[in-house]
């Protein structure tokens, strides 16, 4: 991939975004130096032949593993929401919501 | 800091732990208390940890008060099981429920989780005794435990230089002394690499066979838990503690983990080794001549030994920093402020998730998150991860066909001795090079262990690597244990203690003891 | 037909205009469980009661797959005709509150379910391209701004709905009507209940419809943009909206605009669909390999095992009633017919015709008076429900009274002469009827030689002088056939 190398402060600014992380302009030049020279390295791959070569998610070659559906306890309300931020009602509570889910 | 002395850390601690085999041997006989044992490791620990700050959380009541159960039990003619009375320290990416649990990252700073990981509760019902919880850099994300928020954890045998990490602080609370036995968690060398840095014994086992139920996932696919200790002895006895099935972990092996104790002495007459020669490519002189001493050992010991080119191995590097970035990317996105850890407020809930990640994670944790978002993106998935998934394969073949030919590889768990503090925080790939020998074995999901091997012209701990194929510890470790026979000795680590270091440490250092129960801010 | 001279367009859509439909349904399982823990499946319950370190998301924590999950979805795959194959679950990846890791484990390329198809009642086939496993997300409350998302002061979040198992059934686009919209998903909804892989109310959110609508002009091939359509929460809402949105984006069209590629929602108060977000904040979900599962790959052994244990499904079912009614059934019978086997009540026809009973009465009882209580029906004793009908049948209840006592015996239980008993329904005895018609025939010389003569429609006179002696409890049917028994 030439173009890793070429990643610029819009990608690195579409890249926060997406990972939702507050980065300023500084920042955004920074990691978007950093991030062109560890995808240059990354890069090397790019040129193997692997065409045919079925991708390894996991190293193991399990499958089907299932638990039986039985309930198991869950944990109290009180200790879950004493964790929280900010807790109302029994629920946890965040400021307004702008988006819609998608 | 006018009044150091230098130590040695074995002095500090009262004694050198016993290894603990022979220690809980003792304890389950009732010749000494697991109580005494506990006091003893917790008064070492107070004199050499604000120097080195491996500890993040000190559990002093609890570990006394699992001493004195053990103690009970043993009076009452009970076996506590094979750790009884063993202190073992976690790395604090290990849940312990209503324990501070850190990650040493600011956003989980005050975080207590309601549930025990399954090793924790392995520990407990094998006897051990958990003293506390270890630093590391944040997330399990680095290679020197720089990247903690709670400051860098120290080498015991120069503390100008880092312990290596991720799992920095168990692998120095064992090589000072303070514990005979840490978990660490490896996702790319985090406990082969502190290991060699630190001259102690770490184990990286087979993927699958300890439960990751409970380990704060760094890379889920790489993640794995296993032991740091003195001797290969004492990581088999471990790794046999903690292993084996799990219900709640869909990606551990459905049967019991290999055991390896009971054959660790049967030596390595007409075992097949292979020293692989790009796992010394780039290697200090010092690391390559230990490699190549540990294999003229094994020679003698009746191994047999020619090298090896796995030309594959050198693809390992670049395609475990795409791939474990991206899985790192979504893991950590549970970090957002809503129902646990650290919030930022802020207007909406959009930028409140931005701000608290923005605050909450340092700068490796979000250089990661970066990269392994920019490598899932559309456009970009097939080029970089979904390559990166591909060369998985072609390294796991390779790796299988040089066990064709031979039971165990070897070579240097890292490239070089430990470095200075800050030497290579400004250049990622500089530091992230100190993976290279270590990544392979995450990536084919293979265990691999390092055993001390000498020292470099400066008296620094020198590592070399057993490698083995799935499921193979056994043999993996039964090597391990004659490099370890033929191994030069290594000094014990030499601490600065400031005069009184036996107190809290002071505001500059808001270390572990300082803060028992209390992680560091 | 001609060539060249295409069919009139079905109802809701305008001459001279196609409509490409296509529907993703969403519903949760039956489980006892949720999808990847062992918190209870459960609806109503108090806000985050029914969580644990998994659901939430806890750092550390692990899914591992429920069993259940797995065969019921392919419970539903097999009912739709699918292929089922070895899957695997991915994580899709964008952030929201009610998202506990802020990734939705779902499946992806690798669905566990393709390739199926659903007949409907009207003799269309709509094809199913995928129906695969995926968990719920928490729910949310909006405070202030009339729990709207849009002008809310802040949220509430409950995670008990967090990780219930959901299956997601996509159709090919090949519904063509907002009325073969609601036929497929009625239909949709009676085989997942048949199949009890959920219980398919739209109400309370456990099926949810979203529904894909583009337009173009009769006889064009290429495909027009389409639309997104959420929060249908009713069959009616479904077809409306649709139909709607039919109507909006030909109004697009012919104003020389373009319709815009937008997820919209419909307003069910105005009773239009209103834009929700465009494309162009389209998200980048990083799709990839959920490294903390391994496949799913059902063995052809338990694949077997599911389809022979599957029930009869609502098409069979349907064709068994006709079959009862004797092959030919009018369109209003065909809609009772439609209704009892979607509420699961057929075996309440089948079970009183095989008793006896007309099937035509016993499908008007249940498909108007028990199919109004359904709780109260699917619970009531089918020996009692047969009972009754047989009364009536019978001309001991007349039709009046058989409904009364029908509504009790669904609310309470009980045995259907009790009941009547209870009610002041004095069987009428056959003796006493035939005792009474020859009275009146006996009072009414002049109209029973007119009826003797074939005058058939004096029927009616003798049943409601009948009706006058007994008070109106005698049974209309059980008069006539004493008058035809008379007369000879």
């Amino acid at each position: 991939m030439s173009g890793a190398a070429r990643l610029t402060r819009e990608d690195a600014a579409y890249v926060a975004r997406l990972a939702r992380i507050d980065l300023d302009d500084a920042e955004l030049d920074a990691f978007a130096g950093q991030l062109a020279s560890v995808l240059e390295h990354a890069a090397e791959i790019a040129r193997l032949d692997t065409d045919g070569v079925e991708p390894t998610a996991h190293p193991l070659p399990l499958r089907n593993v299932l638990r039986p559906d039985e309930i198991r306890p869950s944990v109290p309300r009180d200790e879950v929401l004493a964790a929280a931020p900010a807790v109302e009602d029994g629920r946890f509570r965040v400021p307004r919501i702008l988006g819609e889910a998608p | 800091m006018g009044g150091n002395d230098h130590i040695d850390a074995a002095d500090l601690a009262g004694s050198r732990p016993a290894p603990a085999a022979d220690l809980a041997a003792r304890i389950r006989a009732g010749e000494r208390s697991a109580r005494t044992e506990t006091e003893e490791r917790l008064r070492g620990l107070e004199r050499v940890d604000p120097e080195l700050r491996a500890f993040v959380t000190v559990l002093a009541d609890e570990a006394l008060a699992a001493a004195d159960e053990i103690d009970r039990r043993v009076a009452a003619g009970e076996d506590p099981g094979p750790l009884a009375g063993v202190p073992v320290a976690l790395k604090d990416n290990m849940c312990t429920r209503g324990v501070l649990t850190t990650c040493s990252s600011r956003i989980l700073a005050n975080w207590r989780p309601p549930y025990d990981a399954t090793v924790v509760e392995r520990l407990r019902s094998a006897g051990a005794v958990v003293i506390g919880k270890t630093n590391l850099d944040e997330f399990a994300m680095g290679s020197s435990t720089e990247n903690s928020a709670f400051g860098p954890t120290r080498n015991p045998y120069d503390t100008d230089r880092v312990p290596g990490g991720s799992s920095g602080g168990s692998a120095a609370a064992v090589a000072a002394g303070m514990v005979p036995l840490a978990l660490g968690s490896d996702t790319g060398g985090s406990i082969r690499q502190p290991a060699a840095l630190c001259g102690v014994v770490g184990l990286k086992p087979t993927y699958g066979t300890v439960s990751r139920y409970g380990l704060v996932a760094f890379a889920s696919s790489l993640d794995q838990i296993g032991p740091f200790a003195t001797t290969v002895a004492d990581a088999a006895l471990l790794f046999d503690a903690i292993g084996g099935e799990d219900p709640m972990d869909s990606t551990c092996l459905d049967r019991p983990a290999p055991r390896s104790v009971a054959t660790l002495a049967d030596g390595v007459s007409g075992c097949r080794v292979g020293l692989v020669r790009e796992l010394l490519e780039g290697a200090d002189p010092a690391v390559e001549r230990a490699v190549r001493g540990a294999a003229e050992a094994l020679a003698s010991a009746g191994a047999l030994i020619e090298e090896i080119a796995i030309p594959e191995v050198k693809h390992a590097l670049p395609a475990y920093y795409v791939i474990a970035p991206a899985e790192a990317s979504s893991n950590l996105a549970r970090y957002d402020g809503v129902r646990y850890g650290l919030r930022v407020d802020a207007p909406d809930v959009e930028s409140m998730n931005a701000a608290t990640r923005a605050a909450g994670f340092g700068a490796e944790v979000k250089r990661r998150i970066m990269l392994g978002t920019y490598a899932l993106s559309a456009g970009y998935y097939d080029a970089y991860y979904g390559q990166a998934q591909k060369v998985r394969t072609l390294i796991i073949r390779a790796f299988d066909s040089a066990y064709q030919q031979f039971d165990v590889l070897l070579g240097a768990t890292t490239p070089t001795t430990a470095f200075t503090l800050g030497s290579k925080t400004q250049d990622p790939w500089a530091m992230y090079l100190s993976d290279v020998f270590s990544v392979p074995s995450n990536l084919a999901g293979h265990p691999a262990v390092s055993v001390p091997f000498g020292t470099d012209d400066a008296g620094l701990p020198i590592g070399v690597q057993v490698l083995a194929p799935a499921l193979a510890e056994p043999v993996l470790l039964r090597v391990a244990a004659a490099v370890e026979d033929a191994a030069p000795p290594i000094g014990m680590p030499r601490v600065s203690v400031a005069a009184g270091a036996a107190r809290p440490a002071g505001p500059a250092g808001p270390a572990g003891p300082a803060g028992r129960e209390e992680a560091r801010p | 037909m001609s060539a060249g001279v295409s069919s009139p367009p079905p109802a809701g859509v305008p001459e001279g205009w196609e409509a490409v439909i296509g529907l993703e349904v969403h519903c949760e399982l039956k489980t006892r469980t949720k999808l990847f823990c062992g918190c209870p499946n459960s609806f109503g319950d108090e806000p985050n009661t029914n969580v644990c370190p998994v659901c939430l998301g806890l750092p550390g924590s692990l899914p591992v797959l429920n069993a259940q999950a797995v065969e019921l979805a392919m419970r539903i795959g097999l009912a739709l005709q699918c292929e089922v194959r070895p899957s695997v679950f991915h994580r899709k990846n964008y952030f929201y509150p009610d998202m506990p890791k802020d990734y939705q484990v779902s499946q992806y390329d690798e669905p566990i379910n393709v390739d199926g198809h659903l007949d409907l009642p009207d003799g269309s086939r709509v094809g199913i391209v995928r129906a695969h496993m995926e968990e719920d997300t928490g729910k949310t409350t909006h405070v202030g701004g009339g729990g709207r998302i849009h002008g809310a002061a802040h949220s509430l979040v409950d995670y008990n709905r967090a990780g219930v198992p959901l299956v997601e059934i996509v159709s090919a686009p090949d519904i063509r009507s907002p009325q073969q919209a609601r036929i497929y998903a009625a239909e949709l909804r009676a085989i997942l209940v048949a199949t009890e892989a959920s219980d398919g109310r739209m109400e309370e959110g456990s099926m949810r419809v979203d529904a894909n609508v583009s337009v173009r002009r009769a006889g064009d091939t290429e495909l027009g943009t389409r639309c997104e359509i959420k929060n249908l929460n009713s069959l009616r809402s479904l077809a409306r909206a649709i139909e709607h949105e039919i109507g909006r984006q030909i109004d697009v069209v012919e104003a020389g605009d373009k319709v815009e590629q937008q997820t919209r929602h419909w307003d069910e108060e105005a009773q239009k669909t209103v834009p929700l977000r465009s494309k162009e904040e389209a998200f980048d979900y990083r799709y990839f390999p959920e490294p903390d599962l391994v496949p799913v790959a059902p063995d052809p052994g338990w694949q077997q095992q599911v389809a022979a244990s599957l029930p009869p499904l609502p098409a069979e079912r349907r064709a068994t009633l006709v079959a009862a009614l004797g092959g030919t059934v009018s369109a209003a019978q065909e809609d009772q017919i439609a209704t009892v086997v979607e509420l699961g009540l057929d075996a309440l026809v089948t079970a009183a015709a095989e008793a006896g009973v007309p099937a035509n009465l016993a499908l008007a009882r249940t498909a108007n008076e028990a199919a109004a209580d359904v709780d109260g029906a699917r619970g009531v004793e089918v020996a009692s429900y047969v009972a009754l009908l047989t009364m009536e049948h019978d001309g001991k209840l007349s039709a009046t009274q058989a409904k009364a006592v029908l509504g009790d015996l669904l609310r309470e239980g009980g045995d259907p002469a009790e009941i009547a008993g209870r009610l002041g329904f004095e069987a009428l005895e056959e003796g006493s009827l035939a005792g009474t018609v020859a009275d009146v025939v006996a009072a009414n010389p002049g109209e029973w030689e007119r009826y003797r003569a074939g005058e058939d429609k004096l029927a009616q006179f003798f049943i409601g002088q009948v009706m006058k002696a007994t008070s109106g409890k005698a049974n209309g049917k059980a008069v006539v056939a004493e008058l035809q028994r008379l007369r000879g």
